[in-house]
């Protein structure tokens, strides 16, 4: 049912090095808000529920449509995306920090730029031979598409590494998301030339082994991905190479 | 020269990846700015496919069939030569993205699968599922962090644009740009520098387009002398998800894979959708258009939902809305072909679009106008190039579905090398004589100017105000008299502008200060919008005009082309003719085949 207000309460932190506080918000009630129309609200009208003027709140946000992956924040305490959390299905007051496990910016933004350089140390890409024209792709069974493309959807939100118990400074583990790109550049019959350089580097320290099956990931994946799965195939994988690598020594 | 080129590339959704590929295989050197990280740029919502006449469905279809849809869906207002090179350039580019391991969908043979979209009879639309623009942008996204892991391309992520640095000639000598959390503002020289900041839907408050979409580097641009050209059309997509904080895009393929668009034939029927029989409901478009149907291009059914809803008082619940039904097409099929949208529908207004019809109405989504370019994607000043939605090349009056795709990936791939080319003829490095400092310190002027101006006027609230003016009179139904009411609106609102309060006035992650920056730019860039739309009395493609029905080829087959006055602070125009060197001009009509 319809309540009157909204109430959030939000937590802010105006730069790394000050300390965070709590403020409350209190806006009308419209049919289909959710958290990002909201944060919009009150950055037109930046004041408290106790009156007090403030600033309005800093937050990553862009296409609103769960596809861009920047809106992530922790909403009630779960990691997800503040566009696709509607108001009517999320208990008052709502409660928004910003990621716990990635370094502050301010507010509700965070600096997850970790998952980039990640993506760059196990060369998730295709090595093509260059853009000039070399004729079609090569052929695949609408079974191979369909085992691709969920995989190609990871909006690299790091939800996935919120969640995880292990994905810590400790480990240095590189997370579910990471692990599934390279899933999917492994299967991907020119992507598998960088296969053996792909599992090398999830070997060792912060590498697939640090994975502690919580599963927490694909619990919390907006996009569904099939994330348990792609780390046991990816970690049969590389145990296979660490074997092979054992006797090529 | 000894040195490589150094090529700057502003925004790096697909137009721009596309251009730094290509300087980078040139052996160029590129630094690409980007408010949000590259992978995050409104590339990603484009969902139903890209165009290319790879004729694999056996309809003889051809590059030619795909230039003459074009122009004439554009209804012969873009430059002919261009868009048929684009034409056919986009079956290699599509092997291209294919080679680059974008998931296609794919038939029984293991080839590429296409689909039909509005405005032809091809089946010659390339998809990945429902989310095709998030598959390419990660594609090219792919390839130029390679790039980078080579050292070719160093990314400033979460930098945004301010203007371009121009010497004593006239010449672009690089940008200056903001950090957006230090609050730094910073210059970056550069032989050439290339835009591909995407479209402007903030303008129009509520949109399809993503937060960053706010046009306000074109703006800027616009502001120091480059020509901005047919800012007048406005592309509003005839299916968008009505939203607290945006309208969200309900893709064109959901039609295409046999979406049919209706209302209840008794207006004020409440009755469950599903319980109305097939007698009492009227596919108008259908009806209308029997050649083509529900995939007649945007403005055309645009306009046709306007008319049921406002003038047959037709929609659902007396409501702004129509039916888009998808419920009687086999279950799995939609989850092979449409997920992706079917999933946002879901989300985000609860209902499954499998069982129940959706519930949807026209909304802002692209802007056929930009900057203006020649035909190797070259604004008018020297060094500055352009390539994607914010330029104006390839899509006329009205732009068809699935070739924004291919005119992002088509345009980044000239303007690169172009850029190149021009940096490798430039006579010697120049210091630009102190053009750098007296460029950053104009730029920090106008941010302290903001911080500490003491107003009343909250610029959130007057961005609201700016969007439903836009929005009410500058899309689908335009009145002379409305146009120049707006216009006398946009004076009041840079003059409210002036006593803008920002409620941050901190030195960290400052989204406020930046935000009215933007604002100013969209209000100036408004202008240019509502101007060009009083002046131009025809009506072409998305531009309407009841008091003028009919294109216009006499007196307005010309391109608009808008440069900012400094001392008026105001828009003046030119015209120039249209180059309809390759197809004749014909009525545009989709009642029948053409």
């Amino acid at each position: 049912m319809a309540n009157k207000s909204v109430i959030l309460r939000i937590k802010r932190q105006p730069n790394p090095a000050a300390k965070a506080h709590w403020e409350e918000f209190e806006l009308a009630y419209k049919p289909n808000m959710n958290v990002t129309s909201c944060l919009m609200e009150i950055a037109a009208n930046p004041v408290t529920r106790e009156g007090k003027a403030t600033t309005p709140i800093t937050y990553d946000s862009n296409c609103l449509e769960e596809v861009c992956g920047s809106c992530a924040m922790l909403i009630n305490g779960r990691a997800r995306m503040a566009c696709s959390a509607l108001i009517d299905h999320l208990e008052q007051p709502i409660r928004l920090e910003p990621f716990s496990k990635f370094p502050i910016v301010r507010d509700l933004a965070t600096d997850r730029s970790v998952i980039f350089e990640n993506l760059k140390a196990v060369k998730a890409w295709v090595p093509v031979d260059g853009t000039y024209d070399l004729g079609p792709g090569p052929r695949m069974t609408q079974e191979e598409q369909e085992g691709a493309y969920p995989l190609s959807r990871c909006i690299s939100c790091t939800c996935c590494m919120e969640a995880c118990p292990q994905f810590n400074e400790e480990t240095g583990f590189v997370g579910a998301a990471t692990i599934s790109q390279v899933r999917l550049f492994n299967t991907h019959p020119t992507g598998k030339a960088l296969k053996r350089e792909r599992l090398a580097a999830l070997m060792g320290d912060g590498g697939i082994q640090e994975c502690g099956y919580a599963q927490n990931c694909v619990e919390v994946c907006p996009k569904d991905i099939p994330l348990t799965k792609a780390i046991a195939e990816v970690g049969g994988e590389v145990m296979k190479q660490a074997f092979v690598d054992l006797f090529r020594r | 020269m000894a040195a490589a080129p150094k090529i700057i590339v502003v925004g790096g959704g697909l137009a721009g990846l596309s251009a730094v590929i290509k300087i980078a295989e040139m052996g160029g050197n590129v630094d690409l700015f980007s408010i949000v990280p590259v992978k995050r740029s409104h590339s990603v919502c484009a969902q139903g496919g890209i165009n290319a006449a790879k004729n694999l469905k056996g309809e003889g279809d051809s590059t030619w069939q795909h230039f003459d849809d074009t122009v004439y869906g554009g209804d012969f207002l873009a430059n002919q030569p261009p868009v048929k090179a684009m034409c056919e350039a986009a079956p290699g580019i599509i092997d291209l993205l294919d080679r680059m391991g974008v998931p296609f969908n794919r038939t029984a043979e293991g080839l590429l699968d296409f689909r039909r979209f509005g405005g032809t009879l091809y089946n010659r639309t390339a998809f990945a599922g429902a989310t095709t623009g998030q598959q390419l942008l990660y594609a090219l996204d792919e390839q130029v962090r390679r790039y980078e892991a080579e050292g070719k391309v160093k990314k400033y992520e979460h930098w945004e644009f301010l203007s371009a640095v121009l010497d004593g000639n006239g010449v672009c000598r690089g940008i200056c740009a903001i950090d957006l959390r230090s609050m730094e503002v910073r210059t970056f020289p550069a032989d050439a520098i290339i835009i591909c900041t995407g479209g402007i839907g903030a303008i129009f408050g509520k949109s399809t387009n993503s937060v960053v979409c706010t046009g306000s580097a074109q703006s800027a641009l616009y502001q120091q002398g480059c020509y901005y050209a047919n800012g007048e059309f406005i592309q509003v997509h005839p299916t968008s998800i009505p939203g607290e904080d945006k309208l969200r895009l309900m893709s064109e393929s959901a039609r295409g894979e046999g979406g049919r668009v209706w209302v209840p034939k008794k207006p004020g029927d409440n009755r469950d959708p599903k319980s109305i029989p097939e007698s009492e409901r009227w596919y108008f478009l259908e009806e209308w258009y029997p050649k083509y149907g529900n995939l007649v291009p945007r403005d055309v059914a645009t306009r046709a939902i306007f008319k049921v809803v406002y003038e047959y008082h037709l929609g659902i619940d007396g409501k702004p809305m129509v039916y888009l039904d998808l419920t009687h097409i086999d279950r799995k099929i939609l989850d092979r072909k449409l997920e992706g949208i079917l999933e946002i529908y879901e989300k985000f207004v609860g209902d499954d679009p499998r069982v129940t019809p959706m519930k949807i109405f026209p909304g802002m989504h692209y802007t056929m106008g930009g900057l203006w370019i020649d035909y190797k994607q070259a604004t008018n000043i020297p060094g500055i190039y352009s390539a994607g939605e914010c330029e104006y090349q390839y899509h006329g009056a009205n732009r068809l579905g699935a070739n924004s795709l291919v005119s992002c990936i088509y345009g980044g791939a000239i303007a690169g090398p172009a850029s190149v080319k021009y940096a490798q003829g430039l006579q010697g490095s120049s210091d630009g004589n102190g053009c750098f400092e007296a460029e950053k310190k104009k730029q920090e002027e106008s941010n302290v100017r903001l911080m500490n101006n003491q107003g009343t006027e909250n610029p959130f609230k007057l961005w609201h105000e700016l969007g439903e003016l836009m929005t009410k009179d500058c899309t689908v139904i335009r009145y002379n008299k409305n146009l120049e009411q707006t216009d006398a609106k946009l004076v009041e609102l840079l003059e409210r502008f002036r006593k803008v309060n920002l409620s941050d006035r901190t030195q960290w992650a400052n989204t406020s200060v930046v935000f009215a920056r933007q604002l100013y730019n969209m209000l100036q860039l408004s202008r240019v919008i509502a101007q060009g739309a009083r002046m131009r009395d025809e009506s072409r493609g998305a531009h309407y005009k009841p008091d003028f029905p009919e294109r216009d080829d006499k007196n307005w087959l010309k391109t608009t082309k808008a440069y900012f006055a400094p001392d008026a602070d105001e828009p003046k125009f030119e015209f120039e003719p249209v180059d309809v060197s390759l197809i004749p001009l014909r009525p545009r009509k989709y009642d029948v085949a053409k």
